[in-house]
């Protein structure tokens, strides 16, 4: 079993390593944003792996580590649009979101 | 008994991670690769938590291993709708 669960943790790692050459390679920054939270999931997997294999207590950093990898991702979206205000109900967004307008008025 | 249902959930859930981590890495698409991020990875989180959750022995550690799964589940919805529509505003670049 622990051979099995040693196993599991290793490929787990392997995965975050894809997440940091998404973090490399991402064109955009939503790109390596996302990379950063599949290592905050990838992580809490690890960790819990680790925590049947050697000390049960490793669970409480795995439940801060999905806090803080959710807690990321909306610092992430704060801090794209200009003001900072990162609303995601804005009404004049950052960017040109001329198309859109452009069709919702056509159907408005 | 509890340790082929470890071994079996275990295997099923890292499939699915590194189906997920596949499709971070392949997608051609930033919302495409959004998908295999949040829900592939969230469901092979879930199997390794059931799986685990065999390995426990106390009742506490099965309660936080379900709330850490709840946690990521909810963390993922909000991540893919935060991160999509922050992509979506701040440009068209794939």
């Amino acid at each position: 079993m622990t051979v099995w669960l040693h196993l599991v943790a290793l490929v787990l790692l392997g995965s975050l390593g894809g997440a940091l050459w998404r973090v490399w390679r991402g064109p955009s920054q939503a790109d390596r944003m996302m990379a950063a939270q599949l290592t905050g999931t990838g992580g809490v997997a690890v960790l819990i792996v680790l925590a049947a294999l050697q000390d049960w207590s490793l669970l409480i950093v795995a439940v801060a580590l999905a806090l803080l990898a959710a807690v990321a991702a909306v610092g992430f979206a704060k801090s794209q649009s200009p003001d900072g205000a990162g609303d995601p109900e804005e009404i004049k967004p950052a960017g040109d979101w001329s198309d859109l307008n452009a069709s919702e008025a056509g159907d408005g | 008994m509890a340790d082929l249902a470890t071994y079996a959930l275990t295997a099923i859930g890292l499939v699915f991670f590194v189906a997920g981590t596949a499709g971070l890495i392949r997608f051609p698409d930033t919302f495409s690769r959004l998908h295999a991020l949040t829900k592939a990875d969230n469901l092979g989180l879930g199997f390794i938590v059931m799986g685990i959750g065999f390995q426990t022995e106390r009742w506490s550690q099965l309660a936080v291993l379900l709330l850490i799964w709840a946690l990521a589940l909810l963390a993922a919805g909000t991540v893919a709708q935060l991160v999509a529509r922050a992509a979506l505003t701040t440009g068209k670049d794939e």
